[in-house]
């Protein structure tokens, strides 16, 4: 038998779940240079790694412009989810007859497909408030959802401390329900950042088809009817980075905020 | 700040009875007193209701039936400090913020109250601790930031439910030894629930045993030993015969039931 490595720790570990990714990228990058050299394929069908690069630097004026005009979408989008969603827990948690009233709603907004009402929602509302409508539809649930369940999980025991001492509803609500939900809330946050992103991107796509658009979904929907692809790779990229980096923020957020008392974020330091 | 005069009942309940919601009668009917300024044992069985006679004189429960009176009750956040099972700290809160919690909920601004913060933590031994984090400490400090929280008040009556259940026997001593010594320098009402005939014994002047659900007093044992106890009482004869007389009424309280 040898002996059990250990699961974390070591420097070798750190450096090998640093690298093996990496090594993936690399490997990956080079398979889609190898194949589009080696069947000689046209940038019309596949463009290489390297125009793809080219194209984004090049291309960066308008592509940056779309860029930023898709974070400023979903983050209002996320926004709108983050209060929306958080509110309406708290709401539902003091107030069982507005639970009973409008979760069945809340439901069934977040199964229909976003991509079956955007149209509606464009025929509507101004575009603007029909794209950010969108991404807030996406991105709500999880944050509601989360939000109970860490309001439902409250120390039973810390609850009946706080009314031994008399405690009111706000005294409650601001010092034991809400540090108790934080952990679900910021969890719900971070599912919440990835979905604005995914609401964003297909509200503009299905504005795109009706020509005001401007975002990135906009852009790759556009540079796709003029075939022009390596556009929509350098697009498609863009927003892949971004997604990551919402994703990074929300983490890096969620850790600053429980690290001094939160298991979840203590695993990490120690 | 004594409210009650020694010798008057700090604690009675008559007739109390308590039915959960399924219909099953958890309690009673249970007749008891409590001096002022004594240290009483609930000893039982588990599920017997202890914890829910405990509840019932922090206010936390109302009772189906019966009368629950309880001095200074007119002002139940001054007058009682309760201790939970478990520490039950708040985990986002360093020890100082958790136990500075009976008085910021009385709106009391937190520099007027430093003195009496500092004070409680002093008496657990934990000043050195003020600022560290619950998940920091080990069980037996975690219990002394509750029993800290819970004397920050200065209340007249300390309720305890079986706070040292979860801890390992050294530290369970220890811990009886300076809850002896802080009911020895306050004279508090102190009532003290628990499933262990020694640490009842150890502990208390009077222990009310109780029989299996619906719970009620079966026996009142008096300890008429030396309130000074100390570790040497724990081998004494007269510790041991206590202990006998306490099992035997334990053993009593719960043959009755399986009759």
């Amino acid at each position: 038998m040898s002996t059990p490595t250990p699961i974390a720790g070591g420097r070798s570990f750190q450096a090998l779940r640093f690298c093996l990714p990496v090594l993936t990228l690399a490997a990956g990058v080079l398979a889609w240079d190898l194949i589009v050299r080696l069947n000689h394929l046209p940038p019309y069908t596949l463009p290489g790694p390297w125009l793809v690069l080219t194209t984004l630097v090049q291309d960066w004026g308008i592509l940056s412009r779309s860029l930023l005009s898709t974070l400023v979408t979903t983050f209002q989008g996320f926004l709108a989810a983050a209060v929306g969603g958080i509110a309406l827990a708290f709401l539902f948690n003091r107030s069982r007859l507005v639970e009973y009233s409008l979760y069945p709603y809340a439901i069934m907004l977040q199964v229909t497909p976003v991509i079956a009402i955007a149209p509606l929602l464009l025929i509507y509302l101004p575009q603007q408030v029909a794209v950010v409508t969108c991404a807030w539809i996406v991105a709500f649930f999880p944050v509601l959802a989360n939000t109970t369940l860490g309001l439902n999980s409250v120390d039973r025991n810390l609850k009946e401390l706080f009314a031994l001492y008399g405690a009111t509803g706000g005294q409650a609500l601001w010092r034991l329900k809400l540090p108790s939900a934080l952990p679900h809330i910021l969890g719900g946050l971070r599912i919440a950042g990835g979905l604005s992103l995914i609401g964003a991107v297909v509200a503009e796509i299905a504005a795109g088809s009706a020509g005001a658009g401007s975002g990135l979904a906009y852009r790759i929907a556009e540079s796709g009817y003029r075939l022009n692809i390596p556009r929509m790779f350098a697009a498609l990229l863009l927003l892949c980075a971004a997604g990551v980096v919402i994703f990074l923020t929300l983490s890096l957020l969620s850790h600053l905020v429980l690290r001094r008392w939160h298991e979840s974020a203590l695993g990490k330091e120690s | 700040m004594q409210l009650v005069s020694p010798g008057r009942a700090a604690i009675r309940l008559s007739g109390v009875t308590r039915v959960f919601a399924n219909g099953v009668q958890a309690l009673g009917p249970l007749d008891l007193s409590v001096k002022a300024g004594e240290f009483v044992s609930l000893l039982g069985p588990s599920g017997c209701g202890k914890s829910t006679a405990l509840r019932l004189m922090a206010g936390l429960l109302a009772p189906t039936s019966g009368a629950v009176e309880v001095a200074g009750a007119e002002d139940r956040r001054r007058s009682i400090g309760f201790v939970f099972q478990e520490p039950t700290l708040m985990p986002w809160a360093n020890v100082w913020d958790n136990v500075y919690l009976p008085l910021r909920l009385q709106r009391l601004a937190r520099a007027t109250i430093r003195d009496r913060v500092d004070a409680a933590l002093a008496n657990v031994g934990l000043s050195e601790f003020a600022r560290a984090y619950p998940r920091e400490l080990s069980g037996g400090m975690k219990m002394r930031v509750s029993l800290a929280r819970a004397l920050v008040t200065d209340p007249d009556i300390l309720l305890l439910d079986e706070p040292f259940a979860a801890l390992d026997e050294i530290t369970r001593f220890k811990l009886n030894n300076d809850l002896l010594d802080l009911w020895r320098r306050s004279q508090r009402t102190v009532v003290f629930v628990t499933h262990s005939v020694f640490e009842s014994v150890y502990l208390s002047q009077r222990v009310f045993v109780m029989t299996p659900r619906p719970g009620r007093i079966s026996d009142i044992v008096a300890i008429d030993a030396d309130p000074l106890r100390d570790e040497s009482f724990r081998t004494s004869a007269d510790y041991a015969a206590h202990c006998r007389d306490v099992s035997r009424a334990l053993a009593r309280a719960t043959a009755t039931e399986a009759a």
